[in-house]
């Protein structure tokens, strides 16, 4: 019995990947403290800042950007939505998490998440990113954490 | 949309709650035709019960011309499960397994990049329904490797065959799976996991 043939594709060519947000494994310290800002329209295309100062990091609000509320009561005048977020994010919680408790799409939790953190209201804790040259240690990390499942 | 109160929201149970120490958070995606385990494999690994998020897209978004004006452009929306493993206090890996209609994968911002890597199912009765999806990931970088689910009814080809078939290279694993199984779903993982490691220390030592 012989199986259906597939053909081989090629990379596409593309531009270069820009520089990843250093790893927060490497630098515990330096994940905190992480404010918005004025991001552009585009929800698909917003950034945080992952770091105080002048040489700051910028990452986008992924899936698995770490959420977590800065304050415990959420201020009068935000949207039932903000609120809502703000209460699951007592704990840290992934963008993907509070999309499916919100019941709402991807891209809204990020146009939400974008006024929460230039309010100062949440931290975002940043992905770590497949990187051209992945972080070994980060590989080796996942797969002992695997081993114990 | 039609929200209410932030007092309807069920939030994680009791168990489901991230420790402060969580650092960072990691992704695989789980990919493959229709019905071929992927929901299966994110279940039997996750820590939490698989959730669902959503997007929604536009007509512009999926290969039609651009159009102008909101009223015109017709929304689909794309769910996607996902699962979690807290793999340290500090470091959570969350697995998406991508919905049936392929697609859409590719378009849904910020889904594979950034991935540690792919998982593809495959069905050997329906060996072509992943032809296009190892297509896509290798047009686009994506590292993965191919777990063949076993159904009762399935051919077993050898894995010569197989790789012939799909014509992969050489280091790319082919290995067998049982989605429905933990041990085996983690296994796949750590395959995955090897092969990535294995092209990291290939790209240093170059
Ligand atoms: N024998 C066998 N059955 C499996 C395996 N994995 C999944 N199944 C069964 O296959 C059926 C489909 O599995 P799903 O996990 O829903 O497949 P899926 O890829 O998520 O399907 P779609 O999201 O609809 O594309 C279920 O009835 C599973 O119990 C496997 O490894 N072996
Ligand atoms: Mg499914």
């Amino acid at each position: 019995m012989t199986p259906p043939q597939r053909r081989r594709r090629r990379p596409r060519e593309r531009p270069p990947e820009p520089p990843a947000p250093p790893s927060p494994l490497a630098h515990p310290e330096g994940s905190e403290g992480e404010e918005g800002r004025d991001g552009p329209r585009n929800p698909e295309r917003l950034y945080v800042l992952t770091g105080g100062g002048e040489d700051t990091d910028r990452a986008e609000v992924d899936l698995v950007t770490l959420v977590v509320a800065r304050a415990a009561v959420p201020p009068p005048g935000i949207q039932p939505e903000q609120t809502a977020l703000l209460r699951l994010c007592g704990t840290p919680l992934s963008v993907a998490e509070i999309s499916a408790y919100l019941h709402l799409p991807f891209s809204v939790v990020t146009v939400l998440l974008t006024e929460l953190l230039a309010a100062g209201l949440v931290r975002a804790r940043a992905p770590i990113a497949r990187q051209a040259l992945p972080d070994r240690s980060l590989l080796e990390a996942v797969m002992h954490g695997l081993q114990k499942l | 949309m039609d929200f209410k109160s932030s007092d309807t929201v069920t939030g994680p149970r009791a168990g489901d709650h991230l420790p402060h120490t969580a650092q960072a958070a990691v992704k695989i995606v789980i990919v493959g035709g229709f019905g071929v385990g992927k929901t299966t494999m994110v279940g039997s690994v996750s820590e939490i019960r698989p959730l669902t998020t959503e997007e929604t897209m536009t007509q512009a978004g999926i290969g039609v011309d651009d159009d102008y004006g909101a009223e015109t452009k017709t929304a689909t929306t794309v769910a996607m499960d996902f699962g979690r493993i807290s793999l340290t206090d500090q470091l959570v890996l969350y697995l998406f397994g991508t919905p049936g209609q392929e697609r859409f994968w590719f378009l849904w911002n910020g889904l594979f990049e950034g991935a540690l890597g792919a998982v593809v199912l495959v069905d050997t009765r329906r060996l072509e329904a992943g032809f296009d999806v190892i297509g896509r990931l290798e047009e686009r970088g994506v590292p993965f490797v191919v777990a063949t689910n076993e159904f009762p009814d399935a051919p077993r080809y050898p894995v010569e065959d197989l790789r012939a078939a799909l014509d992969l290279p050489e280091e790319i694993p082919i290995v067998r799976c049982d989605a429905r199984r933990r041990a085996s779903s983690r296994d796949t993982l750590m395959t995955l996991m090897r092969f990535l490691h294995s092209l990291a220390m290939t790209s240093t030592r170059s």
